[in-house]
C-alpha cells in the first residue's frame, strides 16, 4: 500500500506546482488546494499505515493493549484539512475580489505592485 | 504564576471575541482595542520579569503528561519576544486610533490586529511543532485580511502574491512536519531534542532540517524567497505595513532559530553553513533593492529583507555569542523598522504621497518629526550610541571570533548601503525643498494634514525603545545574552518541558 500512496502523493504534487506555473489565478487556486492535499495523504503515509485495532483503551488501562493504529497522525490531518479548507475558502474569495477589481484571470496583468 | 503563560494568548483572544460580540459599535472596537493591548504589553512585560527571574516555565495544557500533551513554554528568548509584541501591539493601537480610516475599522480592523496577535504569541510560546503550524495559520489568516482590508487594486494584487507564497511555505512545513513524526515518532520539540540526538537517520534529519529551512525562509523573507514581500508590504495602510514589518517575518526568524538550535543541530557544518551564506546573500540584495528604490514604503519594504540577513547570521554562527547578538538585533530591528513605517505615514499624512521626488522640505514645519526620523534611521544604520551600533558590534565581533569573515565584511558593507538609504530618504523628503508642483494638494484634497498627538505618541513611544536599547545597553544585552546561553545548552528547556527525570 505504502508505494501506492508515496506514487499519489508525488503525483499530486507535480499536478499541484505545474498548476501553480500557470498564469490564471483559478488554475493557482486549484494548485494549492492539490499541494495541501498531498502534504495532508504524505502525513498519512509517513506516519505508518498500520491495519489493526482501533486505539481504544481498556477500562483501568493507561495505554491500549497490543497493536494498534496510530490516531495522531489522523488528528493531524484533520487539523490540517480544517484548516486548508478555510484558507482555500478565503483564497476564493481574494481571487474573486481582484478578478472584479483588475479585471483579469491573468497572473501576468496582476505586476502592479512588483518592483 | 503558570496562568502568566496563557494570558499572551488568552487576552487577544478574549478582546477579539468581545468585538465581535459588538460588531456594530466602531467606539467600542476602538476601546476594547485599546484595552486588549495594554493588558497583553502588562502580561507580557510580567511574564519577561518573571521567566528572567526563575528560569524557564512550562505548562501542560490540561496536565496531559510532556510528550502527549499541548505543551506552552517560555525561556528567556519567547519571553522577550512576547514582550516586544506586546510593546509593537500596543503602539500600532495607539497609531491606528489616530490614522485608519473609518471602513476599515468597521469591517473589523481591531478584533483582526488582535487575533493576529495572538497568532503572533501563540508561535512564540508553543513547545510543540504541529501546535507551531497551527498558531503560524492562525496568524496567517488574519494577515491575509488585514492586508487585503479595504480592497484597493494594489492591495488585492500584493494579496494574491502574499497569500499564495504563504501557502506554499505553510504546505512544506506541514509536510516537514509529517516526514518529522514519521522519523521521531513526536512533535514535542523538547522529546524531538533527546530523540534527534541519537545518530540514526541522520541523512534523513539533515533533508528534513533542510525542509524546515525553506518552509521558515520563505516565512522569514530569507534570499531567494523574499520577493512576495517587496510586492505586498507597501499596499496595505501604513499601520498594517508597520506591524507586519515588526511581527510577521520575525515570528520565521525565530522558528529558525528555534529549530536550529534545538532540533537540528546534529549537522551543523551542513545546515548552519547554508544558513550562514543565505545570511549574507538576504543582506546583500536587501540592501540593494533599497538602494534602487525611490517609493518611502517600497525602501523600507526591501530594508526588511536585508535585516533578516543579520538574525540569520547569528543563528549560522551558532555561538552562545552570536545567538545573543541575533536576540539583541531582533529587540533594535522590530524597533527601529516600525518607527520609520509610521514616520512614512505621518509624512503621507502630511503630503499625500510616498513618492520621494514629489517630498520634500518637511524638516522646517515638522522639526520633530525629522528628529524621530533620524534617531530610527541612525539606528537602523548603525551609528553609535544607538541600538544599532551595539547589535551589529554583537553580532560582528562574534564573527569574528569565530573566524568567519566573509560575513563580516558583508555585514560592514551592507551598514554602510543602509546609511546611504536613509541619508537618502532624510535628503528627499526633510532636508531638499519642496517641489513646486505638489501632488499632495491636488484639487478637492480635504484631508486634515495636522499630525495627530495619538499617531505622535506612538512613534516618541517607539522611538523612545530604540534610544533606551543604545543608553542602557547593558540591561538589554544582559537579557539578550541570557536568551543566546540557554539557546546553546537546550537541557534546561527540555528539563522544564517533560520534567525533571530526563
Amino acid at each position: 500500500m505504502e508505494p501506492v500512496l508515496a506514487v499519489a502523493v508525488g503525483v499530486l504534487y507535480a499536478a499541484g506546482l505545474y498548476l501553480m506555473l500557470r498564469r490564471s489565478i483559478v488554475k493557482l487556486i486549484l494548485g494549492l488546494a492539490l499541494l495541501g492535499n498531498a502534504a495532508n495523504l504524505l502525513i498519512f503515509v509517513a506516519g505508518g499505515l498500520t491495519r489493526t485495532a482501533p486505539p481504544l483503551i481498556a477500562e483501568g488501562e493507561t495505554r491500549p493493549d497490543g497493536l494498534f493504529a496510530d490516531p495522531l497522525p489522523q488528528a493531524l490531518i484533520l487539523t490540517a484539512i480544517v484548516i486548508g479548507f478555510g484558507v482555500l475558502a478565503f483564497s476564493m474569495v481574494l481571487a474573486y475580489r481582484a478578478h472584479q477589481i483588475v479585471g483579469a484571470d491573468d497572473l501576468d496583468r496582476m505586476k502592479g505592485t512588483d518592483t | 504564576m503558570t496562568l502568566l503563560l496563557v494570558l499572551p494568548v488568552l487576552i487577544p483572544l478574549l478582546t477579539a471575541v468581545a468585538s465581535l460580540l459588538a460588531w456594530r459599535s466602531r467606539r467600542v472596537h476602538r476601546w476594547m482595542a485599546m484595552t486588549g493591548a495594554s493588558a497583553l504589553l502588562v502580561s507580557a512585560f510580567a511574564l519577561l520579569k518573571q521567566v528572567s527571574e526563575r528560569g524557564i516555565h512550562a505548562l501542560q495544557i490540561g496536565d496531559w503528561p510532556a510528550p502527549f500533551g499541548i505543551t506552552l513554554v517560555a525561556d528567556q528568548f519567547s519571553a522577550i519576544m512576547v514582550a516586544v509584541t506586546g510593546f509593537m501591539g500596543f503602539c500600532v493601537t495607539l497609531y491606528s486610533l489616530a490614522e485608519m480610516d473609518r471602513p476599515r475599522e468597521s469591517f473589523g480592523y481591531y478584533p483582526l490586529l488582535m487575533v493576529l496577535l495572538m497568532g503572533v504569541s501563540g508561535a512564540f510560546l508553543t513547545g510543540d511543532l504541529f501546535n507551531l503550524y497551527v498558531w503560524f495559520e492562525v496568524m496567517l489568516m488574519a494577515s491575509f485580511v488585514l492586508l487585503a482590508l479595504g480592497g484597493e487594486e494594489a492591495q488585492l494584487e500584493g494579496a494574491i502574491k502574499y497569500v499564495t507564497l504563504n501557502l506554499i511555505s505553510s504546505a512544506l512545513f506541514l509536510a516537514a512536519v509529517g516526514i518529522l513524526y514519521g522519523i521521531a515518532g513526536t512533535l514535542n520539540m523538547a522529546d524531538l531534542s533527546v530523540k534527534l540526538k541519537e545518530p540514526a537517520h541522520r541523512g534523513l534529519i539533515t533533508t528534513v532540517a533542510m525542509l524546515f529551512f525553506v518552509a521558515f525562509g520563505i516565512k522569514a523573507a530569507a534570499f531567494p524567497l523574499f520577493f512576495w514581500l517587496p510586492a505586498s508590504y507597501h499596499t496595505p495602510p501604513v499601520a498594517v505595513s508597520a506591524i507586519f514589518s515588526a511581527l510577521l517575518t520575525k515570528v520565521g526568524v525565530y522558528s529558525l532559530i528555534r529549530t536550529f538550535t534545538l532540533l537540528f543541530v546534529g549537522e551543523p557544518g551542513y545546515t548552519h553553513a547554508w544558513i550562514l551564506v543565505v545570511g549574507g546573500l538576504t543582506m546583500v540584495t536587501g540592501v540593494l533593492g533599497a538602494v534602487a528604490q525611490l517609493e518611502f514604503r517600497r525602501l523600507l519594504a526591501f530594508h526588511i529583507v536585508s535585516q533578516i540577513g543579520y538574525l540569520l547570521m547569528g543563528l549560522g554562527l551558532l555561538t552562545a555569542a552570536a545567538l545573543a547578538g541575533s536576540v539583541y538585533f531582533m529587540m533594535h530591528v522590530i524597533f527601529a523598522k516600525s518607527a520609520l513605517f509610521l514616520v512614512s505615514g505621518v509624512v503621507y499624512r502630511l503630503r499625500g504621497t510616498y513618492d520621494l521626488k514629489k517630498l520634500g522640505g518637511l524638516y522646517g514645519p515638522h522639526p520633530w518629526l525629522a528628529a524621530l526620523f533620524l534617531i530610527a534611521a541612525l539606528s537602523l544604520a548603525g551609528i553609535p550610541p544607538s541600538s544599532g551600533f551595539f547589535a551589529k558590534l554583537a553580532l560582528i565581533r562574534a564573527g569574528l571570533v569565530d573566524g568567519q569573515y566573509g560575513i563580516v565584511v558583508a555585514a560592514l558593507g551592507v551598514s554602510l548601503l543602509t546609511l546611504f538609504s536613509m541619508i537618502k530618504i532624510w535628503n528627499e523628503v526633510f532636508w531638499k525643498k519642496a517641489p513646486e508642483t505638489r501632488s499632495g494638494g491636488s484639487p478637492g484634497d480635504t484631508r486634515d494634514r495636522r499630525v495627530s498627538p495619538l499617531s505622535a505618541a506612538s512613534i516618541v513611544l517607539v522611538c523612545a525603545a530604540i534610544v533606551a536599547m543604545g543608553l542602557a545597553a547593558e540591561i538589554f544585552l544582559s537579557l539578550a545574552v541570557e536568551a543566546g546561553r540557554q539557546l546553546m545548552e537546550p537541557d534546561a528547556y527540555v528539563r522544564a518541558v517533560l520534567g525533571e527525570g530526563r
